[in-house]
């Protein structure tokens, strides 16, 4: 049980990263101090070690992170936590655009709003939002859940494939081949489990399914680009 | 890529920092734009009957050696108006107490390389190629003062780099635009404009829209109007942030392709591509941090 602090004022972010990325001897909290928007911060992290990012962090932060829970006390830039595969990451603030792209696994949460394109291309990961979502939300999302507490911007789900979105708010308008769907069991189950790691109160019986309607998966030459 | 910066102080004591609370803004955004860097300042108007005219001197044989005085001298003799001039290298500010145009005119006669920045009566306006912290440097930004600044650092994408291609824009008096993105109908606009007799120095689509929007504004338009007008005609990528002589406003396409980000305190409102150029700002970290949204209009008054 041991815990470091990086001070990143006037220092490049790669001071942090390499610590993260080298074997970490017993290291369970690395403490980062002053992000000021520096970008890429704890990328590539593959260990369990926790991550206390106190301020705003930059672009992609938490990309491509494998085990390490990550906790970002500000506001997060584009592509927080793109490409994650396994872990968490909690933003305290807003994200910016494409919050969990294309993220395989583990859990995002955001606290506040996330921008336009979150869960674009979604591919296996969990995201909960508490706040509100902007347009084309989940754009081709593949696999996995988002789970959005406040409300949608246009064009939700468009090109949805075998990812599932679940809505408290008001959905601003469904994007090609989204549909609402009643709520099963099963997803009852599914949200109040999401919503309990998210540490969030929400009635889970007060969300809405979104998912495919699979009316795109085969090629329609009929269809004259109307859909 | 491009990044822009704007800083509007409420205070007036705060009035004599602007430049140097503004120049690590601008340095901040090096990254996203290195080629070029600019920035418009806006102060105490001069008298009304008195028109500011920016000059720069980079692209006329003489270049930083251009013989300012002797500039000044011909426009007295020639107009037989009042003509101060404040030099700093190959930019001068030019004070003139006549009606500006057929002064203007006069010196695109007379010198064709030297290239008129700007207009106005409250309205500076710096730009040239090197880095933030070069451009910076040969201009002095850190000891501007003023109630509000729109900045800019280029990475050039539908334009050459040259000094007249980078930001700001302006067009008319104590107007100018920045903007991170490209345009995809800038030769439309051109087109449309062309033939109402509004001339266009260069080939940049940014400049498409900032004589777009500032024909508005001159046909009558309020800033609000003349915006919702832009996001009816301007196709593209944008995020603009402008400069009015009382106001600052942002603006981002529908699709929010490019970056922005507010703080705002009691002190001031500053607006950035990314929250690295906001990080080092006094009490920062109660500022009132935010995204703002696309399509929407954020406009702040000095």
């Amino acid at each position: 049980m041991s815990e470091i602090t990086v001070d990143l004022a006037g220092k490049p972010v790669r001071e942090v990263n390499r610590l993260l990325h080298d074997p970490l001897n017993g290291v369970t909290t690395v403490n980062v101090l002053n992000p000021d928007g520096a970008h890429n911060i704890a990328v590539g992290v593959n260990e369990a070690v926790k991550v206390e990012i106190h301020g705003n962090a930059g672009y992609y932060a938490g990309g491509m992170n494998k085990f390490a829970d990550i906790v970002i006390h500000g506001s997060a830039g584009t592509g927080v936590g793109e490409n994650m595969m396994s872990g968490s990451i909690r933003v305290k603030g807003f994200a910016s655009n494409a919050a969990g792209a294309s993220a395989h696994g583990g859990l995002l949460v955001i606290e506040g709003d996330a921008g336009l394109r979150c869960a674009v291309s979604l591919k296996g990961g969990d995201i909960v939002v508490d706040g509100n979502v902007g347009s084309f939300s989940a754009f081709m999302a593949q696999a996995g859940r988002l789970v959005v507490c406040g409300d949608a911007g246009d064009a939700l789900g468009d090109s949805l494939y075998e990812a599932v979105l679940y809505v408290k708010g008001k959905i601003k308008s469904l994007g090609a081949d989204a549909q609402e769907e009643p709520m099963t069991e099963a997803d009852f189950t599914g949200v109040a489990e999401l919503l309990a790691k998210a540490g969030l109160k929400h009635d889970p019986k007060s969300f809405k399914r979104i998912a495919s309607a699979r009316s795109l998966y085969h090629w329609n030459a009929d269809a004259d680009q109307e859909y | 890529m491009c990044g822009i910066v704007g800083l509007l102080v409420k205070k007036p004591e705060l009035r004599p920092q602007l430049g140097s609370l503004m120049v690590p803004m601008l340095i901040g955004m090096t990254e996203r734009g290195p080629d070029s860097a600019g920035l418009a300042v806006f102060g105490t108007p001069v008298n009304e009957a008195h028109r500011k005219i920016n000059l720069y001197s980079g692209m006329t044989e003489a270049g930083a050696d251009f013989n300012w005085h002797g500039l000044a001298h011909a426009i007295r003799e020639e107009f037989g108006t009042d003509a101060e001039i404040a030099t700093s290298g190959n930019h001068a500010i030019l004070t003139v107490g006549s009606a500006a145009a057929p002064i203007k005119h006069w010196i695109h006669e007379h010198h064709p390389k030297l290239h008129i920045l700007s207009t106005g009566r409250s309205m500076d306006l710096y730009k040239d190629i090197g880095t933030p912290t070069e451009v910076s440097d040969r201009y002095d930004f850190s000891h501007l003062q003023g109630t509000h600044l729109v900045g800019h650092t280029r990475m050039a994408t539908e334009s050459a780099v040259t000094p007249d291609r980078a930001h700001p824009f302006t067009a008319g008096e104590d107007f100018c635009l920045v903007h991170n993105g490209s345009l995809s109908n800038p030769n439309g606009i051109r087109r449309m404009l062309e033939p109402r007799g509004i001339h266009f120095d260069t080939d940049n689509d940014t400049e498409a829209a900032c004589r777009f929007l500032e024909w508005r504004l001159r046909e009558g338009d309020t800033l609000e109007n003349a915006l919702q007008k832009g996001f009816d005609e301007l196709d593209g990528f944008f995020t603009f942030l402008m400069g009015t002589k009382d106001e600052l406003a942002l603006i981002r396409d529908p699709f929010a392709c490019k970056p922005a980000v507010v703080a705002e305190t009691d002190d001031y409102v500053a607006i950035a591509s990314e929250f690295r150029s906001l990080a080092h700002l006094p009490d920062i970290k109660n500022a009132h941090v935010f995204e703002p949204a696309p399509e929407e209009m954020y406009v702040w008054r000095t």
